[in-house]
């Protein structure tokens, strides 16, 4: 049974689509890619699904299902507990996801004293256990420090584990490794990685980057203008990708055997085409 | 394990010693200024009116200041509305900051229809002249200390309410408060845990800044008369009677604007200095 289940998730801002008829599943302990361009929508429905959307912007139509329950059919109250409870986020910036006045030890216990009801100690235990799973040389030291003191890394890497802290069953990375240069990328994706297998977490996996998704997911949906244009496995992606988009999609990465090579940009046909789908999309939905 | 953490120690800089140094000076005298004064600020005497300051020939040893048209010590004077100018700035700067800031983070963190009204207030109070509006609210509450000070706070909350709106946009739009609501913390526990410490060094310099406006309303208002009750000395009201025998008697004027001037500055330096000390993030 899948952990999330996103069905015919819709989103506007104003009378514009931002989200189009989304919908998506994700079983525990399986990596599942958000691809698209800037704008595609990738990382409002991780917003959506957190209840963390800009204000503007509304959830309009569809369900979002964690572990069985609908969560747009509960009290704000008990969804937030809910999504407390089994979910966590890694964002995108670790220059401000974290709280610039408070010690970092103290972000990452507070929230299992606050919501989950541990005691100090016991919170400290774990926050400092984790520091080292997250393989962060002399944890009780780090603890202490503001986040100004940390570099960019290890504020990712204190993030990762924030959010595993309380051992969610979904974790939603918005983009964590694009605020990071690519050596220090390198590592904190395989720590994602790393940490996720030894949970068993859901984990919903927003990127542009395709090689990030090669290395992590099994699955990955293709998104353009908030239209899943294509949901398949890695696998099938990297191989024979079915919509002409993915494909152009994947001709734009940077090839390492052709380092000379110039960028392929996506071709104007392709780009319309998608376009054409978005836009008949919106005329069958304006009959309706 | 504290000690394991390397502290930076930031030196207390020359600021923040003069503008400490000097309010404290001021808290002090004005503590005891009954022991310190040297006359009764009220006593009046011609024999002894206009005398000069203690480094001018003609001068008496009992008025080291001088004296003013009516005899009235001015040193004492201006200990005795130390008093009177410290309570404002204390007690009509702190009620002003409260109001202000927790109307700003209100507005600026939950945005919506409380911002949509919070705004337009601030919006339309500081279309009002501040001056005439403070004038028109002393006429309707009547002269006295208290109605000085809800007169301030009335007037100037305004001025936090701007700024703390904007810093909580800015602090609000970060990942940090994101995630502590993705963790289930419920939205009034983010603002006063997450936003609030992050906005303190703007209030911290904003109150200090309000404290300096809060003694020159109370001076301008004591200066047109509309302060406290006559026979109980302020700066404003000295520097407006001095104002009358200038030719005269300058010290009468110059001395209670020159404090006047002093411990506004103080004032704001004392805020600067205050956040560069403690502000957590070396900017």
């Amino acid at each position: 049974m899948s952990f999330l289940t996103i069905n015919n998730l819709t989103a506007h801002f104003g009378k514009r689509p931002v989200l189009r008829d989304v919908s998506l599943s994700v079983q525990t302990g399986e990596v599942c890619g958000l691809v698209g361009e800037s704008g595609a929508g990738k990382s409002m429905i991780g917003k959506a699904v957190l209840g963390t959307l800009p204000l503007a912007i509304a959830a309009t139509g569809g369900e979002i299902i964690l572990d069985g329950v609908d969560l747009q059919s509960l009290m704000p109250k008990q969804r937030r507990q809910i999504i407390g409870a089994k979910t966590a986020l890694i964002p995108q910036d670790p220059l401000t996801a974290l709280n610039p006045s408070r010690r970092v030890g103290a972000q990452i216990t507070n929230r299992l004293v606050d919501i989950l009801g541990w005691r100090k100690a016991e919170a400290e235990h774990r926050a400092l256990d984790l520091l080292g799973e997250v393989q962060i040389e002399d944890p009780e030291r780090v603890m202490l420090c503001y986040p100004h003191e940390l570099s960019g890394g290890m504020r990712q890497r204190l993030l990762i584990a924030a959010a595993f802290a309380a051992e969610p069953q979904l974790i939603i990375a918005d983009e964590p490794t694009t605020a990071l240069d690519v050596t220090v990328q390198k590592q904190i994706l395989r720590l994602i990685k790393e940490m996720q297998a030894r949970y068993g977490t859901a984990l919903l996996f927003v990127t542009h980057d395709l090689g990030v998704v090669s290395k992590v997911c099994q699955k990955l949906l293709v998104l353009y203008d908030g239209m899943v244009l294509e949901q398949t496995s890695v696998e099938d992606f990297f191989t024979e990708p079915s919509h002409p988009y993915s494909k152009a999609l994947l001709e734009t990465t940077p090839k390492y055997t052709d380092p000379t090579g110039s960028l392929t940009p996506i071709p104007q046909e392709v780009l319309e085409r998608a376009r054409a789908q978005v836009a008949a999309y919106d005329r069958m939905q304006n009959h309706v | 394990m504290a000690d394991a953490r390397t502290e930076i120690k930031r030196p207390i800089g020359l600021r923040l010693w003069l503008s400490a140094g000097w309010f404290t000076l001021l808290v002090l005298t004005a503590l005891f200024a009954p022991l310190l004064a040297p006359q009764d600020p009220l006593a009046q005497d011609l024999f002894t009116s206009r005398l000069p300051p203690f480094w001018v020939t003609g001068s008496e040893p009992g008025y080291p200041l001088g004296s003013d048209s009516l005899g009235r010590d001015v040193l004492s004077r201006m200990m005795y509305g130390g008093r009177v100018a410290l309570s404002v700035a204390l007690i009509a700067g702190t009620l002003t900051c409260v109001l202000g800031a927790s109307l700003g983070l209100i507005a600026g963190y939950f945005r919506g229809w409380p911002d949509m009204i919070i705004s337009r207030l601030v919006d339309i109070w500081m279309a009002f002249p501040p001056v005439l509006f403070a004038i028109l609210l002393i006429a309707v509450l009547g002269t006295g200390l208290t109605s000085i000070i809800i007169a301030i706070v009335v007037i100037d909350w305004t001025r936090f309410a701007r700024v703390i709106r904007a810093e909580a946009i800015g602090q609000g739009a970060m990942d940090y408060v994101a995630s502590a609501q993705v963790a289930g913390h419920k939205r009034f526990g983010i603002m006063v845990q997450e936003i609030l410490p992050n906005v303190l060094p703007t209030i911290c310099v904003l109150l200090t800044l309000e404290m300096g406006i809060a003694v020159i309303v109370e001076a301008i208002l004591s200066f047109v008369n509309l302060s406290i009750s006559t026979d109980q000395p302020t700066w404003g009201g000295m520097i407006s009677e001095g104002r009358l025998s200038i030719h005269q008697a300058w010290w009468v004027l110059v001395f209670p604007l020159i404090i006047l001037f002093l411990t506004v500055l103080s004032f704001s330096q004392l805020g600067e200095g205050l956040k560069d000390r403690f502000d957590p993030v070396l900017r």
